[in-house]
């Protein structure tokens, strides 16, 4: 269910800037809706699509046949109560579920138009293409260096130097290596939380994956390192898609571009933020995000 | 107020905050509708009297608009209001002070109120009554709508500013010929024009606050669009 507001002709140019690399960059051409609310959905590129998905853990189904366009470089929100699916739905993107006893799906998620339950993917593959960073921070009981580093070396990368540079340009994109430059071979415990979940991050875009889910990634953090990890993934989406699950709906209107609701395993609007957040086309979505019973 | 769902939030607390604002626009209203009504009677009946109560009470409403936009602000902060409840605050913010400016017309319309006319000029001040009536009915009316947050009754009024628009256009012409049969006259025959001046302003605040109710139900912004567009906006088309 995509609303979308009308066309006009107020065309505008959107640069996405790809920081820190000597990439040119590319110039993406948008379409403003009429109120000016943002941009629409089907004037970006698809970077993943859920098509009909249907998931049940035995006899329930979490997931009732849902279709949605996940957009290219854009920062993309779920939110709903507690039991309606989004975290089961995030975890379907990088195959997460296939650990799950008795959960069936149904339905297609292609990445790039492939499906990724297609029976020759290789899921080890996948969760390099799309990397997932959890609610709590899970570093390694390992040095700063040798968690970033980890995944590199998972893929037989072992060259100091290639290491050295994957390490300092991952840290620097979580935007935390001026706080642990002089303290590379410390262990990673010795971290704050913040810090701790800026590093998971790093160790995440480490493999340079195309897409980054993020399952509550600020709920267990204080109010400052919730805004320094709000203003990474800013930064982020600039090379990577990135689709966050949060309870914050705050949140939600802050770091993303377009936002997913979900209620009782049924996507009930999905919309740009601006839109979502100030006109909401459904009673469902206006009575969930002021806060009133349904 | 049941349609506008305010008591419908989980949390009791901004319930209550939602409504006393609002108990408070209302009674804001209540307050600029009787400046005006008095000022109109003021003039009409040459009440002196009149006039200067209303002069004593403007005070009131401006006291009152500076501690919605306190409530306001306040919820703001604090809740981060979205959906219908933002667009209830921003309507609010916007209607009080174009009420506040109502009441100063009203203002000015019992200054002219306190000038003392002959009798033979006195036939001006009932040339004023026509357009007075009709804009106090606006205003009633958009103050009613603004209570029920109606806005097929916001546009009805929204409507009626052209009419005004054409009466006071009217009242100009007669009020230039007045100037012209006798100079002598043209001090108090500005006053008047001032008095239908305000009142045509009045209207168009009306049309304003009509524009706010229009912006919280259907979410869109129908200031300064053309008349189909808003048409097709309080239609839902």
């Amino acid at each position: 269910m995509t609303t979308n507001q009308s066309l006009t002709n107020s065309a505008t140019e959107t640069n996405t800037a790809m920081s820190g690399q000597e990439n040119a960059k590319p110039m993406i051409k948008t379409q403003l809706s009429q109120d000016g609310a943002g941009e629409r959905l089907i004037d970006l590129e698809t970077k993943l699509e859920v098509r009909d998905l249907r998931l049940s853990y035995g006899q329930d189904e979490a997931l009732k046949g849902i279709n949605l366009d996940i957009p290219k470089n854009r920062v993309t929100a779920f939110i709903g109560p507690s039991g309606c699916g989004k975290s089961t739905l995030l975890r379907c993107f990088n195959r997460m579920n296939d650990l799950v006893d008795n959960c069936t799906i149904k339905g297609e998620i292609r990445l790039d138009g492939e499906n990724i339950y297609a029976p020759k993917v290789d899921v080890a593959e996948l969760r390099r293409q799309i990397g997932m960073v959890f609610q709590k921070p899970n570093p390694f009981p390992k040095s700063i260096y040798e968690n970033v580093a980890y995944g590199l070396r998972l893929q037989g990368v072992n060259d100091r130097r290639t290491l050295d540079e994957v390490v300092e340009s991952s840290l620097r994109g979580a935007a935390l290596w001026d706080e642990v430059k002089d303290r590379l071979n410390d262990n990673a415990f010795g971290l704050s939380g913040g810090q701790q979940q800026r590093l998971v991050i790093a160790r995440a875009i480490a493999i340079e994956p195309e897409v980054l889910l993020l399952d509550e990634p600020a709920s267990a953090l204080d109010p400052i390192s919730t805004l320094k990890i709000e203003e990474l993934i800013n930064e982020l989406k600039e090379q990577y898609t990135i689709v966050i699950v949060t309870h914050n709906m705050q949140q939600a209107a802050r770091v993303s571009d377009f936002t997913a609701f979900l209620y009782m395993g049924t996507l009930i609007e999905h919309t740009d933020t601006n839109t979502l957040f100030t006109k909401p086309a459904t009673k469902q979505t206006e009575d969930y995000i002021t806060g009133r019973y349904g | 107020m049941d349609k506008l769902n305010l008591g419908k939030h989980i949390s009791g607390k901004f319930n209550e905050e939602l409504d006393t604002v609002m108990n408070k626009v209302l009674a804001m209203g209540g307050l600029v509708e009787k400046q005006l009504t008095d000022s109109l009677a003021a003039i009409e009946n040459s009440d002196q009297e009149l006039a200067a109560r209303v002069l004593d009470s403007d005070n009131k409403i401006n006291l009152l608009e500076v501690e919605i936009d306190e409530a306001c602000t306040r919820i703001i902060a604090k809740r981060q209001p979205t959906a219908s409840d933002l667009r209830l605050i921003l309507a609010i913010l916007k209607a009080i002070s174009d009420l506040e400016r109502i009441g100063d017309e009203a203002e000015r319309i019992a200054h002219v109120a306190m000038e003392s006319f002959s009798k033979d000029q006195e036939h001006l001040l009932v040339s004023l009554e026509n357009l007075g009536q009709a804009v106090l009915g606006m205003l009633r009316q958009v103050l009613d709508a603004f209570a029920r947050m109606d806005q097929e009754a916001a546009y009805t009024v929204h409507q009626q500013d052209a009419s005004a628009d054409r009466q006071y256009e009217a009242l100009t012409r007669q009020l230039m010929t007045y100037m012209m049969e006798d100079p002598r006259s043209i001090p108090k025959i500005m006053d008047v024009m001032w008095s239908a001046r305000s009142l045509e302003r009045i209207g168009d605040r009306c049309q304003n606050i009509a524009e706010y109710i229009i912006y919280f139900v259907r979410g869109k912004d129908v200031r300064h669009v053309s008349p189909e567009s808003m048409e097709n906006t309080v239609k839902g088309r």
